[in-house]
């Protein structure tokens, strides 16, 4: 032991005040100064990828103005560009979607969250997250060959013989279409509302279950009454970020839709989305124009995504605080 | 108010300037560190109060008080732990072996002023790479195996983990992962030894037997444990350091802050009139 | 209450049969999609899918083997490109950063990661394809490792940050510097979940179509070096299926089959293996 003696000084040396900063040594701010470029290239390439599609969209901005959004002639020839129809197409077959995905997937997450005993509900909810990884392509696969027949020899006729008098159910059936679109949309949003709802449902208080049914309330009316309006913003949350996807998803779409800028009420019409347009015309595009004018529609849907991405993460952020502790997501 | 902070074994220290060689060996006490005019803030609220503290080599140093006196941060400065906190600011001065500790690389320091914390720590390695961590960093020139058999032994854990060194350090009991993490601490040969309430998360055998272990370890480097534990403090230290609301209120041998202490405050807490 | 007890209860019963019955309609899709694709693609998968190239219209026969390798090589690509980066920022976020920095950095990820993937594409297109002025190995792989980045990113940060504190400050007060500290003990502390979402990072581009469309292309043939178009999986799966050819619906079947193998083997082993009990993010 080296220890010499000490006295302590008489008045003290100089001793200013240190900020954990001078304590680090050389080597800790070569690797944080490493880490932290990689993290700026994060920032960085998010800006550049919203610079990059307002600058490659710089020709049709200046022609066609907010028309573009308001018009519905797609005229490549005659370098018309009007992105109505994609835009129709994008929000109906969304629509459609969570009309199917919404009540079946918010069942299926009360289920796993109130009455599934925990180790089933994980198991299938493990099958969930194995759904969710599918990718979108093999939902198009599917689609095609499977929901288009099923769609032409037995849903549309059907739908057609008891609701034609809607206009929603109206005209030939092709088999391809909005409608097609929305069911295939509909199994692959799926997995994410359930998933999602499950944990927020989850994230619940016991105790305010438990109040409930100690005044009297049955298992559902607990559940419904209580247990689901607690969650109520988080579910919208899961919503909201299925809607994105939905708005976002291209391969699925593009497979089933038909790809035909029309707008129309009837469901079983086909259409085209703006994500399947441009995974459909994008390559072939002659003329900047042209080109230009599909990359403002890539815009146009980021945009989209990126306002109801933003909604979502506040509503589950809003629940998981009240009901505390949830994993972000 | 200042004139009972002077610690009282100052009496027993050779003033400025004198060597502890020309002093009989009986009342002479090496100093191992110093603490000097030390104020402490996190953000902008002050958590420690002008602390001066001279603390004895090869002794045991306890620094005791209610909870929140400030005794763990006081703990933390002595090896700069308290860096790694945001908006932390250390004002004073403290010296090691005479040197002050902010000149030096905080690394080193750290090697020289080993820490135990309040929850037994180890990392998720076999028990032989938890006590190697520290001479591996340190590109330590002693075969690793003798450093880390030597250091168990020290800890008195060498006869139980002798047969299973490859083992997760997860599979050792509380009290043994403790001893594990005093043992990783004394790999690097530290001239000062930490402790921070070492043995709250441990039961009553696990306690007597780091006690026990603290005393032993007296020859071979100082130690400075943190309790709140009274009792554990009386038993096992040479000084006993006693904080209120961050300042330091008595600093006596230890069987005179617990059977005449000069302040009543001190008194009221060793009575256990509050705290 | 004006209604009755037993309606009440009958009521109960019914809605949570019916949410049951939703679970297990969702649950089944699993199933149904992995049965229609063994029974439809199970026949077409035989050695000459794995080692020949495609054949013309009209002949019966050949393979894929060209896009298996162009994946292979996609993917390779952005994971060299998206791990570092997510990994090395994560780093940063989880142990270094202010939280100013932090929240910008984190809302740049989350954002890059709910981009539409057809976004990316034009993303790719418009960096790597213009000034290159070719469709090319090199545009795929940049915009799938593109697509990587930010959910490597946010999940090894979040088990960077699970990792509890008492590890560094022990590692800190035995000398070690910051670095070595991360190097040493926090990320082996953290390394089987960093590893988990590396692979379901990894899983999730390799289904993905949309943004190799018009920047890897395709191709029929071998693609040498990273500067040519090449074939991919996911893409011939989508050329093929709305391709008018019986033959090509088969094959098209067959790769559909291949790829989602290869994807749920993949998180089948991050999740059910190396994950236990470590609780994951979805990104």
């Amino acid at each position: 032991m080296a220890a010499t003696t000490t006295t302590v000084p008489g008045t003290g040396p100089v001793a200013g005040s240190r900020s954990w900063l001078s304590g680090l040594r050389e080597g800790d701010e070569i690797v944080r100064l490493i880490t932290f470029l990689f993290a700026a290239f994060v920032v960085f390439l998010t800006v550049l990828l919203v610079f990059e599609l307002w600058q490659g969209s710089v020709l049709p901005r200046h022609k066609f103005g907010f028309n573009f959004l308001r018009t519905s002639v797609w005229d490549p020839v005659n370098e018309q560009f009007g992105a109505l129809p994609f835009i129709y197409g994008t929000v109906v077959t969304a629509a459609v979607a969570l009309l199917i995905a919404v009540p079946l997937g918010l069942g299926a997450a009360i289920f796993l969250a109130e009455l599934a005993p925990v180790r089933l509900s994980d198991n299938l909810e493990f099958f969930i997250d194995l759904l969710a990884a599918v990718p979108s392509v093999i939902y198009g696969l599917l689609g095609i060959f499977i929901v288009i027949p099923l769609m032409r020899q037995y849903i549309q006729p059907a739908l057609k013989s008891t609701l034609g008098f809607l206009p929603f159910f109206q005209g030939p059936a092709y088999g391809l279409g909005f409608l097609t679109a929305g069911v295939v949309l509909a199994i692959m949003l799926l997995p994410y509302i359930i998933s999602v709802s499950r944990e927020v449902l989850l994230s619940v208080p016991r105790d305010q279950r438990e109040a409930a049914l100690a005044l009297g309330a049955t298992r559902w009316e607990a559940t419904w009454k209580v247990v689901v309006p607690f969650a109520r913003s988080g579910i919208l949350g899961s919503i909201f970020l299925a809607l994105a996807r939905a708005l976002g998803e291209t391969m699925a779409v593009t497979m089933v839709i038909g790809n035909t800028p029309v707008i129309s009420a009837s469901l079983f019409s086909p259409g085209d989305s703006i994500a399947s347009v441009i995974a459909s015309q994008f390559k072939e595009a002659t003329g900047d124009l042209y080109l230009q004018s599909l990359i403002e529609l890539g815009l146009v849907l980021f945009l989209l995504t990126f306002i109801l991405n933003g909604l979502a993460r506040l509503l589950i952020l809003a629940t998981s605080e009240r009901g505390g502790g949830m994993a972000h997501l | 108010m200042h004139a009972s902070v002077r610690p009282a074994v100052s009496l027993n220290i050779p003033p400025t300037g004198s060597n502890a060689e020309t002093r009989e060996p009986a009342t002479a006490l090496t100093m191992s560190m110093c603490v000097s005019k030390v104020n402490f803030f996190y953000g902008s609220k002050q958590t420690l109060f002008d602390i001066n503290l001279e603390i004895a080599a090869n002794k045991v140093t306890a620094l005791i008080g209610p909870s929140g006196c400030g005794k763990s941060t006081l703990l933390r400065t002595l090896n700069r732990m308290y860096e790694t906190l945001r908006d932390a600011r250390l004002e004073g001065e403290i010296l090691l072996d005479g040197k002050s500790i902010f000149n030096q690389d905080v690394t080193s320091l750290r090697r020289r002023v080993g820490m135990v914390f309040q929850r037994p720590n180890p990392f998720p390695k076999s028990i032989f790479d938890n006590v190697a961590y520290g001479p591996r960093i340190n590109g330590s020139k002693v075969p690793i195996a003798d450093c880390v058999e030597k250091s168990l032994r020290r800890a008195a854990l060498w006869d139980e983990v002798k047969d299973h060194l490859h083992k997760s350090a997860y599979e050792l009991s509380g009290g043994q992962q403790q001893r594990l993490c005093i043992a990783r601490a004394l790999a690097v040969d530290p001239e000062v030894l930490l402790l921070d309430e070492p043995c709250s998360a441990l039961d009553p055998i696990s306690t007597a037997k780091i006690e026990e272990l603290l005393v032993q370890l007296k020859e071979f480097c100082t130690i400075v444990t943190v309790t709140h534990n009274m009792q554990q403090a009386a038993r096992v230290s040479d000084f006993t350091a006693f904080l209120l609301i961050g300042q330091l209120i008595e600093f006596s041998p230890t069987a005179q802050l617990f059977t005449t202490p000069k302040d009543p405050r001190t008194e009221a807490y060793i009575t256990g009139r509050f705290g | 209450m004006s209604l009755g007890l037993g309606w009440r209860k009958f009521v109960s019963g019914f809605m949570l049969t019916m949410t049951g019955i939703c679970a297990v309609v969702a649950v089944s899709a699993l199933f149904l999609i992995l049965g229609y694709l063994v029974f439809h693609g199970g026949a077409s998968v035989n050695w000459n899918f794995f080692t020949k190239l495609p054949v013309p219209v009209g002949e019966t026969g050949g393979g894929m083997a060209n896009a298996i390798v162009g994946s292979g090589k996609l993917l390779l690509l952005a994971t060299l490109i998206g791990v570092p980066i997510g990994f090395l920022g994560a780093i940063y976020l989880a142990e270094f950063s202010g939280t100013t920095t932090a929240f910008i950095v984190r809302y740049a990820a989350d954002l890059l990661n709910g981009v539409p993937s057809i976004v990316i594409g034009i993303f790719a297109y418009s960096l790597v394809v213009l000034p290159f002025k070719h469709f090319s190995t090199l545009a795929g792989g940049c915009a799938l490792g593109v697509m990587m980045i930010p959910i490597t990113l946010r999940s090894t940060e979040e088990f960077l940050r699970s990792v509890p504190n008492a590890l560094r400050e022990g590692a800190m007060a035995l000398g070690a510097s910051k670095w070595k500290a991360i190097a040493t003990v926090i990320v082996p502390c953290a390394y089987r979940g960093i590893l988990t979402a590396i692979l379901l990072a990894f899983a999730r581009v390799a289904g993905e179509t949309a943004p190799l469309l018009f920047t890897a292309l395709g191709n029929s043939f071998w693609s040498p070096g990273w500067n040519q178009p090449t074939a991919s999986l996911p893409v011939v799966i989508y050329n093929y299926a709305i391709s008018p050819y019986e033959d090509w619906h088969r094959q098209a079947w067959a790769a559909g089959l291949v790829l989602l193998s290869l994807i749920l083997v993949i998180n089948i082993v991050a999740r059910g293996v190396l994950a236990r009990g470590t609780p994951l993010s979805r990104s």
